[in-house]
């Protein structure tokens, strides 16, 4: 079970998180037009990274904040966490 | 029998307590303290399974975690627990255990016949034989094959033991408290670190118990239980007993399953069975020793047949010698302890040393102590069929290759060494990548991945003195560097015997002419030529041998096999051992019991109950409820000898001509406060929402980003910067989520605020044509009338003096309302509700009503917005709005959402009028046609429409805009149903909508 450090919270287990897929992801403004290709690269299409991911997790049995997690899908290493609005350099 | 082969005042037994135990129906006596094993071999009983494929007669091998043979069926308290361990299973007064793997008896066993039909049961067997005719497969070879096979039963009954879960953090976990456990806690302790020391066995001391040691000038045994004693008074140290570590799992996080009960003969009151200890350990000491591995040779599977280390075992700690003529075989050291033992206790033992001339204080001992020793000597075979009656043996050479001439001699047993492999299964799990250990022919954890250290045995060292210092050094600087405290320990004399190098000789060859099995693996039955078999066919990955020949995968998970199977592909191979590498080891380490890892999470506990305030009144009011999400909602209240279907009718039949209340606290409810309020559920529901008066409520449907519809539900305007959201039940977590996502991650500069209040507000929906009279007594104060409170309305009111929130909003279709009282009030809103309601003749209803209402109404719910469908499909593409964006409006123009033929809501009525349609159904044209029959569409939701008096259903329909009129079929191969039907509207009732505004 990963050990994630809530920027608001400090260290929990995993199961207090909800996993909530790739942070990268940025979703197109509103009323803009977009393409179906980028439209379908927002809703569906996503890389399945082998290493380093940035990815979503929400606090939701603690403070119910959304946070992202820098981790290494294949080893579960987590190198870094960060608050929703963090900038990840 | 009593006890033939117990010595007196020898062990760690109480001698005192005498207990009585039935195994396979015959009653044996032995001691507390003692193993099942142990009692038995006291008695002389040797033959306790039969092994699992050639149902050989199997004894016991080992005297613990490492035993591939004695597992037994175990009776206790009423209870059955297949695959015990004999060696792990402490006996207690009453304790009934049965062998497994025979029929008839363990004695005469039918299945036996297989060792002679053993030509056709090679490695890899179940891929070769029974595959034709195909037909037999499920008749005739499966059945005959799980007969045959497998071990113990699983009790059918439920299991009435409780298991607990634990969490716990600590700053050094330690596996194992032989001597490396006990002086790195010790160090550790003394420096003030939180530490878990965890023993598999009840006894703590490890290898202390039965080796011939001294440290500071007391036997090992005494120090270690002078370290035990010591630990257990500090308030930093936690001390388990029977408790194993099994797994070692990401960050640190590891799992033990600590035996509370199973030495008893009942569990006591409020204690449990077992308890799993999930622990979160800032370091781990791996500490877990050493387990002694076998040589190969002729029928080495024979009972009586042991590692020489059990044999110690049972003799220093338990009292008893597992024979009187014993045949000690080894190629180190160790075997000459044991022999040693033996001697000082009367029992002349025979030394056969695969080493041509040895030299060292332990072997100087054997000899002074007048022990027959021959050097470059083997066991060829062992003779005898349920017992060891002699062994074959002979001289080899020094090459390994060459047997002399094969003499007889008689023995009772034969104890095996042939040297040690260290524990690193925790290492391993771990992503220690471990190595090649040259002198000791053994793989040892390498490189730590996590914060592990591995020491002692475990890590490949044998000697006391190394350990120890290692430990207490390791114990010391790794708890200085959490508690920066640095208390020194001093590190005791220690007194051992120096031992000589062992021989990498593990596998006697077959004499000419001779075709004995020699046996790897003892509980699966994977011989030598087994393996030889695999690689002849190809198989070269040690992964893929061990899945073909099954070598390593019974219930010992190979902890005396894989070393040897390792060594014999390398020999075949003319690879060196590394090169093989070995097969990942995976947790648990033990078989650890189901009900252990559910925990406290069966039945009613494996979610949380959740009830309404007005639950109790519900329940004395003969409320038969449902499962709805995590609630408990009233699906009926029955009268007299009603059933689901009469009592369902009546109440809704009485919500259509008087009035009814319907608990709907369960409804998700989310406050939305702050500026921006209206601007995020414009952005979040399909429709518009940004010019909603203050006191008004609209219905809205939100999306999911690929368009399907997400959820429903009304929210309403309590002020200017103030909104109620309601959900449906089961999403209202997921809502929640949803918008904070939104509100955090996308759109974080709307100052908006959203919270859950589902438990803050008390839910009673009024429904029927009399609601309105009924409000306005329950509300005398307010204007309640058509004007004053029209459809989609909102006012705050006075119930007798509590404040209340009045909705006019509806879901049955019948003119409605719904008050919201603090959940606190809810007892007394309800009562008012039906007291005051009693001239209007109201009647709580149930869910089961609930639907019947809304789906004759054909209003979606769960059943339809099933995660499948868009706007569309449920007739809601008029919410949907062309003017703004919102979340998933891109998706609605994919093609296949926008196709002619989009599948679409519909009501469905049995053409007879009279059967129900089994909700699942499918909608096919041709019920005749050949299968795969193509489906149309399939029933979401079926009622009994109490407006008409018929059946009526909700499907979702492929083109259903143009298949009203149309005479289809719905088929239920599940409840062997064809029914003819119409295809109508899905507004069955009131399709103007004119009641819910009246």
């Amino acid at each position: 079970m990963l050990y994630i450090n809530c920027p608001h919270c400090g260290m929990r287990s995993q199961n207090e998180f909800s996993y909530g897929g790739d942070a990268s992801v940025k979703r197109p403004e509103l009323n803009k037009e977009v393409s179906d290709q980028e439209w379908d690269d927002f809703v569906y299409n996503r890389k399945s990274l082998r290493g380093k991911h940035l990815e979503l997790w929400q606090h939701i049995s603690g403070c119910r904040q959304w946070i992202k997690v820098e981790r290494d899908t294949a080893t579960h290493e987590i190198f870094r966490t960060f608050k929703a609005d963090e900038e990840v350099a | 029998m009593s006890q033939a082969f117990r010595i007196e005042n020898v062990g760690l037994l109480n001698r005192d307590k005498k207990l009585s135990f039935k195994f396979n129906g015959t009653t044996y006596f032995g001691f507390e303290g003692d193993t099942l094993a142990s009692a038995l071999l006291a008695n002389g009983v040797h033959l306790v399974g039969r092994s699992f494929k050639y149902h050989r007669p199997r004894g016991f091998f080992g005297a613990g975690v490492d035993e591939p043979y004695a597992v037994v069926q175990l009776y206790r308290n009423g209870e059955t627990e297949p695959n015990i361990k004999a060696t792990e299973q402490e006996l207690f007064e009453g304790l009934e255990a049965k062998s497994v793997n025979c029929w008839p008896s363990v004695n005469f066993d039918i299945g036996a016949i297989n060792n002679f039909l053993k030509i056709f049961l090679p490695a890899g067997f179940y891929y070769k034989t029974f595959m034709w005719p195909k037909s037999f497969w499920y008749r005739i070879y499966e059945p005959f094959i799980r007969k045959a096979a497998g071990l113990g039963v699983a009790s059918t009954k439920h299991d009435n033991e409780r298991y607990e879960h634990k969490y716990e953090y600590c700053d050094l976990l330690i596996a194992g408290s032989g001597p490396s456990g006990l002086a790195s806690a010790y160090a550790a302790a003394k420096n003030g670190a939180k530490v878990i020391l965890a023993e598999d066995k009840p006894r703590f001391g490890g290898s202390l118990l039965t080796s011939d040691v001294n440290i500071g000038n007391q036997s090992g045994k005494d120090w270690a239980e002078g370290i035990i004693a010591e630990l257990k008074t500090m308030p930093n140290v936690v001390v388990k007993n029977r408790s194993q570590i099994f797994g070692y799992y990401d960050h640190n996080m590891l799992v033990m399953s600590e035996k509370v009960s199973d030495h008893l003969p009942e569990t006591k009151k409020y204690h449990p069975n077992k308890r799993l200890w999930y622990i979160r350990a800032k370091e781990v000491l791996i500490s877990s020793g050493s387990i002694e591995r076998p040589i190969v040779f002729g029928n080495n599977d024979t009972p009586g047949v042991m590692l020489s280390s059990a044999a110690k075992e049972y003799l220093k700690v338990y009292g008893v010698l597992v024979g009187k003529k014993p045949l000690v075989f080894t190629n180190n050291d160790s075997g000459y302890e044991t022999a040693i033992e033996f001697k000082k206790h009367g029992v002349d033992p025979v030394v056969l040393d695969s080493r041509n001339n040895p030299d060292s204080e332990i072997i100087d001992e054997a000899k002074n102590l007048g022990i027959n020793i021959k050097n470059s000597y083997v066991v060829v075979a062992a003779q005898g069929y349920k017992k060891v009656k002699s062994a074959d043996i002979a001289s080899i050479s020094e090459d390994k290759k060459q047997l002399g001439k094969i003499e007889n001699i008689q023995c009772d047993c034969i104890c095996v060494s042939g040297f040690w492999t260290p524990t690193i299964h925790l290492a391993s799990q771990s992503g220690n990548k471990t190595k090649f250990k040259e002198e000791i022919d053994a793989f040892v954890p390498g490189q730590s991945k996590q914060n592990e250290t591995t020491l002692g045995a475990a890590n490949g060292v044998f000697s006391l003195e190394e350990t120890l210092k290692t430990s207490f050094t390791a114990g010391s600087e790794i708890s200085k560097k959490i508690t920066k405290k640095d208390n020194e320990v001093a590190i005791p004399n220690v007194v051992e015997k120096k031992s000589s190098q062992h021989d990498k000789f593990w596998c006697v060859p077959l004499p000419k002419g001779k075709n004995y099995k020699r046996f790897l693996d003892f509980q699966n039955d994977v011989s030598v030529s087994d393996v030889e078999i695999a690689l002849r066919e190809g198989y070269r990955s040690i992964e893929h041998v061990k899945r073909y020949t099954t070598l390593g995968m019974a219930t010992d998970q190979g902890k005396t096999s894989n070393l040897n199977g390792l060594q014999l592909v390398s020999e075949i191979e003319n690879k060196v051992v590394p090169a093989v590498g070995h097969t990942t080891f995976r947790p648990p380490y033990t078989p650890v019991s189901i009900g252990a890892i559910v925990g406290r999470e069966v039945g009613k506990h494996s979610k949380p109950t959740r009830k309404s305030p007005m639950h109790e009144w519900h329940e004395k009011n003969n409320a038969v409820f449902v499962d709805a999400g995590v609630w408990l909602r009233p699906r009926y209240y029955k009268r007299g000898n009603e059933n689901l279907f009469e009592a369902s009718k009546r109440e809704a039949k009485n919500v259509r001509t008087n009035v009814g209340v319907c608990d709907v606290t369960t409804l998700g409810k989310i406050d939305i406060k702050g500026p921006d309020a209206a601007e995020l559920l414009n952005r979040v529901y399909t429709n518009a929402w940004l010019k909603l008066p203050v006191g008004k409520a609209r219905y809205g449907v939100m999306l999911r980003e690929d368009g399907i519809v997400m959820d429903d539900g009304t929210t309403t305007r309590i002020s200017e910067n103030h909104y109620h959201m309601t959900t449906t039940t089961a999403q209202a977590a997921n809502v929640l989520s949803h918008l904070e996502y939104y509100l955090q991650l996308v759109w974080p500069e709307l100052n908006v605020n959203v919270v859950s209040t589902t438990e803050q507000w008390a839910g009673a929906a009024i429904a029927g044509p009399k609601s309105r009279d009924l409000l306005q007594k329950l509300f005398p104060s307010s204007d309640v009338s058509n004007e004053g409170l029209p459809f989609m309305g909102y006012i705050e009111g006075d119930l007798f003096g509590v404040k209340a929130r009045i909705f006019r909003i509806s879901f049955s279709g019948e003119l409605a309302y719904e008050v919201n009282v603090e959940s606190d009030n809810g007892n007394f809103m309800w009562d008012k509700i039906m007291k005051v309601g009693d001239e209007f003749k109201i009647q709580p209803y149930g869910t089961e009503a609930l639907s019947t209402l809304r789906i004759e109404m054909g209003h979606v719910a769960g059943s339809e917005l099933d995660g499948r469908t868009i706007p569309y499909d449920n007739a809601l593409e008029g919410l949907v709005s062309k003017k703004k964006d919102f979340i998933g409006k891109r998706s609605l123009q994919r093609s296949a959402f926008i196709a002619e033929d989009r599948q679409r809501i519909v009501g469905v009525v049995p053409l007879d009028k009279k059967t129900s349609i089994p909700e699942g159904s499918h909608l096919v044209k041709d019920d005749k046609a050949r299968l795969p029959n193509p489906k149309l569409g399939h029933i979401s939701a079926s009622c009994w429409s109490v407006e008409y008096d018929n059946p009526f259903s909700l499907a979702i329909l492929k083109d259903g805009k143009n298949m009203i009129g149309e005479k289809l079929f719905a088929m239920s191969p599940l409840k062997n149903k064809v029914i003819p039907v119409e295809i109508v509207s899905s507004h069955y009732v009131d399709p103007k909508g004119e009641r819910v505004r009246s």
